[in-house]
């Protein structure tokens, strides 16, 4: 039990202790970056035969440990192999790999630089084997990120509460307990400039103040672990892989207002999230860091998991309290704010992950430190979920302020293939897109807005030249309309209408007038909505209206298709003057719509052809061409 | 007390007041399509906005509280866009079908259609396939008319706290039913009808409705005649004949009726009903004048009091009647007769 400051104290030394023991005793460790993402790319049989090898050769001074998500996911699954001269991170590596791994670098001493991520395996094939290893921070994917909210991510085991401790884990809640009074602690967020990172991106320091300032009695604090944005899993992340970094930041939000209650409201889909993070509170109860006068203090906090519902619009914050309240998960109206009243009516402060994830280390740090990073009015850091078209799809911790060009070419590689760089969406289905000509806008909440789109929770997915940015506007719709809880007629009926329309325009059937009715239905779904999902599901389409028009306008006026995506706008035609009438397409035509024979060139009946490309990509000859 | 102004009228309302409610001591209508008076506000369906000076959108004025010096405006070019704006969504996903709506002539979707001038919807959502529901003795629901204002739902789980409606599916196909997808015959419906009374379209309506229109209707204000409750209604007379009945916002019944005060005014005009008094003769009960029948009662009365004493005599009221006459009676039984023995049926 961690009953006051000195155990705490005595435990880090302990703990410190025992790794150093470790490191004396083993030659090497090997950490498998174990996340959901990890997991699905199959890291589970990768530690397996790790452990199985090294039994088989006899090898005992090697420990094997699990992690949270490394955060390069294109190159999972990812195992580091840490030597106390090096540390060597490979990538895509199964299990016939790790084997090899643990032959050749574990008992020969030989890295397979080709298959090093801070090796050869990014370089072109023929430079693999040549390549030096380099430190695991100065590649470039890792080179510019600064970790703050991930810091103990790829790193500790997240089921160990010691290594959380050894590494600075509660030293936060300690301080604040013992040094600070709850109006220090709300002065010192707000000198912070933090700003939530749930979407909003409201003042945290501010917020806590609202709830503190209520009369004293029943408060709750409510960590939203809803993530409900497609694409983004930042949230999941944290919580797979430091789940007490999460604890610890909303104990101490919990003292700065008075709560002696907290609800994680955490996406059901996320087994390993909710498994990590309830073995987490309870090691935490079982220490004496939740529960009753903790470290000494008279102050008391209880934390509780809750199964989200399983709607995107249980993550708006008064939705998920009527979700925690077993209500249907619906907005309410705002004002009230949460924070004067809000679970069953108490003062109730609710956060995002990654705010969470951000307090220890600003109370450990100091206000100052967190100011010092980031832009002028977004401090610190944000954590993006690069997807889509692009290299290193991933999770990147960045300063606020970092222009998008960096983030996607030199963080995330660029955009495979060699295409063009069209568009990339952030904020999700909330949010809207930025064009190539704004590529070097630092990314910050104000330069976004000013954009016409938002942060949100940090969805960042790039389109290249073969999107069509009608179809995608459709795509963020399309989720929206599904996911409008269906309290308020614009939203409801408005993004419904919307949809039917895109839908139309995709296949051909939309008409010139349909553009100005789209714009003048997404302004008014914006204006007259009652919650943040239909104030704001209308961006997608406004956004991409927005930069690009025309695409707009071909699709309605010309029936064309520029990126060559809606099928209903586009034919394969084979061109007969090119056709060697080799038949190659007419074999692999799934419906078998294409005739022809050694004497006529070959042709597809477009009535029955489906649009699936193979013919064209079949010919030998190029005679296919999409027009 | 807080001063405000609306459209330039000042007025001093206390706190608390919405600016709906402060409106209304003006007399300025604002159209309203979720809010009721005794239900809670949700400021669901958006149609109550009116301008507040300085605020950056427009507010619902029916849960929108007053401040001290608020400036208020209720019309103006952006506040008629949107209020047209909702009512365009709404009628996009209606079933117009106002020719043979029992609703017509008081439906509020139809008259701020009117208002905001929308003849003819430009958008139309497919329509969804749901059941109507005509199991219930005394109303019908079709959910192709609902406009989701969720007044039902409310009044039966937070007035009624019956909790038999509830909403199901979301976004478009967002519906008002019974879990499981009862029917209401199968449920626990008592069918006091509030529901229906409050539905501001043709989607919950009684099933006689569907024979007069409500500009035929005279409207009676009365007390319910079935308890001592003394719940306030309004008795819709089309030629001389109940033909259905409102609740009417009284101290007792603030809005609402039971099944009986509802639904069974069927025993006025029944020919069961007895309409003048009977009097035994030869064994066979036989119309009389009430002359006649007061005066046998009276006789008799006096006869058994001289005979056998009052004690011979007691009463028993029926709480079909109003206070003012059980009280009389009980007057009459102590005074005139003389005896304690005087009781009433009323025991709910
Ligand atoms: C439709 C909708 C969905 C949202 N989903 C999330 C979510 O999944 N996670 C989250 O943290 N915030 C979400 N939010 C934002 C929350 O309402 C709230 O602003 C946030 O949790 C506050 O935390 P913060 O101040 O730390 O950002 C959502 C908002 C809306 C309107
Ligand atoms: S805007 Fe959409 S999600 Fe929000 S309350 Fe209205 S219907 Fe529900
Ligand atoms: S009739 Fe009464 S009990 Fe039945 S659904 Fe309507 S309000 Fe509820
Ligand atoms: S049935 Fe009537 S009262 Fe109920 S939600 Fe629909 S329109 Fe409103
Ligand atoms: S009447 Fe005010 S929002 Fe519905």
């Amino acid at each position: 039990m961690i009953r006051t400051l000195e155990d705490l104290r005595e435990f880090k030394i302990q703990q410190e202790e025992r790794s150093r023991q470790e490191k004396a005793d083993k030659q090497a460790k090997i950490l498998v970056g174990m996340g959901t993402c990890g997991i699905a790319a199959g890291a589970q049989e990768v530690y397996e035969a790790i452990c199985d090898e090294l039994r088989q050769q006899g090898i005992e001074d090697v420990v094997v440990a699990q992690t949270g998500c490394i955060g390069f996911c294109a190159q999972e699954p990812l195992a580091e192999v840490i030597l106390p001269d090096r540390q060597v991170l490979y990538g895509h590596i199964d299990a016939e790999k790790a084997r090899k791994i643990v032959t050749d670098h574990i008992a020969g001493g030989q890295v397979i630089t080709e298959w090093a991520v801070n090796g050869g395996s990014l370089l072109p094939k023929e430079q693999q084997a040549e390549a030096e290893i380099v430190n695991v921070g100065d590649v470039p994917f890792f080179k510019t990120q600064v970790r703050i909210a991930l810091k103990n991510c790829g790193v500790i085991n997240p089921e160990s509460l010691g290594e959380y401790i050894a590494r600075d884990g509660y030293q936060s809640l300690a301080k604040v307990l013992t040094e600070m009074t709850p109006a220090d602690v709300i002065e010192e967020v707000k000198k912070s400039g933090l700003r939530g990172r749930g979407g909003g991106g409201f003042s945290t320091g501010m917020k806590w103040e609202f709830a503190h300032k209520q009369p004293p009695g029943q408060k709750y604090i409510v960590c939203n672990a809803d993530e409900g944005d497609p694409g983004a899993f930042m949230d999941r992340s944290i919580l797979e892989g430091d789940p007490h970094s999460v604890v610890e930041g909303m104990a101490i939000g919990a003292y700065a207002i008075g709560a002696n209650k907290g609800y994680v409201y955490c996406r059901a889909e996320y087994p390993i999230a909710v498994k990590r993070l309830n073995l987490a509170i309870s090691q935490a109860k079982e220490q004496g860091l939740l529960g009753e006068n903790i470290l000494g203090t008279d102050f008391s906090f209880d934390l509780e998991v809750r199964l989200g519902a399983g709607a995107f619009v249980c993550g708006e914050e008064t939705a998920l309290l009527a979700s925690i309240e077993g209500e249907r998960g619906e907005p309410r109206l705002r004002p009230p704010y949460p924070a004067v009243s809000g679970l069953w009516g108490k003062p109730t402060i609710i956060n995002n992950v990654e705010t969470f994830a951000n307090i220890a280390p600003i109370i450990r740090r100091g206000s100052d430190w967190f100011g010092s990073i980031g832009s002028e009015n977004s401090k610190g850091t944000k954590v993006f979920a690069l997807a889509g078209e692009i290299n290193n799809i991933g999770l990147a911790e960045i300063p606020m302020g970092t222009t998008l060009r960096e983030v996607i070419f030199d963080i995330g590689g660029g955009i495979p293939e060699g295409k063009q760089f069209k568009g990339a969406q952030t904020g999700g289905p909330s949010g809207g897109c930025i064009p190539a000509e704004f590529l070097d806008t630092p990314i910050d909440y104000d330069n976004l807005a000013k954009l016409g789109t938002i942060m949100g929770s940090g969805g960042l997915i790039i389109m290249a030249e073969d999107t069509c940015m009608v179809d995608l506007a459709r795509f963020f719709l399309d989720f929206t309309q599904e996911e409008s809880c269906g309290k308020c007629p614009p939203c409801r009926v408005g993004t419904t209408v919307m949809l039917d329309m895109l839908n139309r325009i995709v296949e051909g059937k939309g008409e010139v007038e349909d553009l100005e009715k789209l714009k003048e239905l997404g302004e008014n779904i914006k204006a007259a909505s009652l919650c943040g999902l239909g104030q704001t599901a209308p961006n997608p389409v406004l956004s991409t209206m927005r930069y690009f028009w025309e695409e707009y306008e071909e699709h309605v006026r010309d029936k064309k298709c520029r990126a060559g995506v809606c099928t209903a706008l586009f034919q394969y035609y084979i061109i007969p003057e090119k056709c060697k009438r080799c038949g190659i397409c007419a074999k692999v035509c799934p419906v078998k719509c294409i005739s022809g024979d050694r004497q006529t060139p070959y042709v597809i009946d477009q009535e029955l052809c489906i649009k699936c490309g193979a013919c064209m990509e079949a010919c030998p000859f190029d005679s296919i061409i999409k027009q | 007390m807080l001063n405000v102004t609306i459209d330039g009228q000042k007025l001093q309302v206390k706190e608390g007041t919405t600016i709906l409610e402060a409106c209304e001591l003006v007399g300025v209508e604002i159209p309203t399509l979720c809010h009721l008076k005794h239900l809670a506000p949700e400021g669901s369906c958006r149609m109550c906005v009116v301008e507040v000076e300085g605020a950056r959108d427009l507010k619902v004025s029916c849960a929108t509280v007053c401040g001290e010096g608020m400036n208020i405006t209720t019309m103006n070019e952006k506040i008629h866009a949107w209020r047209r704006f909702i009512v365009e969504m709404l009628l996009a996903d209606h079933n117009i079908d106002c020719f043979s709506c029992s609703d017509t002539g008081k439906c509020k979707l139809y008259q701020y259609a009117l208002d905001y001038g929308i003849r003819e919807p430009r958008f139309k959502v497919q329509p969804r396939d749901w059941q109507i529901d005509d199991t219930n003795r005394f109303f019908d629901y079709d959910p192709h008319k609902c406009i989701l204002c969720r007044r039902c739902v409310r009044v039966c789980n937070d007035r009624q706290v019956n909790h038999t409606l509830n909403l199901s599916g979301r976004g478009i196909d967002t519906v008002v039913g019974m879990p499981f997808n009862e029917l209401f015959i199968d449920s626990n419906c008592v069918s006091c009808g509030n529901c229906v009374s409050v539905c501001p379209t043709g989607a919950l309506a009684t099933k006689a409705s569907k024979n007069y229109r409500s500009w035929e209707l005279a409207k009676t204000r009365t007390t319910c005649s079935y308890c001592a409750v003394g719940c306030q209604m309004d008795l819709l007379v089309k030629k001389g004949k109940v033909v259905g009945v409102e609740p009417a916002d009284g101290h007792s019944n603030k809005g609402l009726l039971c099944v009986k005060g509802k639904f069974a005014y069927k025993f006025i005009d029944h020919p069961d009903r007895l309409t003048t008094p009977l009097i035994r003769k030869d064994g066979e009960l036989q119309p009389a004048s009430w002359d006649e029948a007061l005066d046998y009662v009276v006789d008799n009365l006096q006869k058994i009091k001289t005979e056998s004493g009052p004690d011979a005599i007691a009463g028993f009221s029926s709480s079909r009647t109003t206070n003012e006459d059980n009280y009389t009676f009980m007057k009459m039984m102590r005074g005139a007769i003389g005896t304690n023995s005087v009781d009433n049926c009323a025991r709910v």
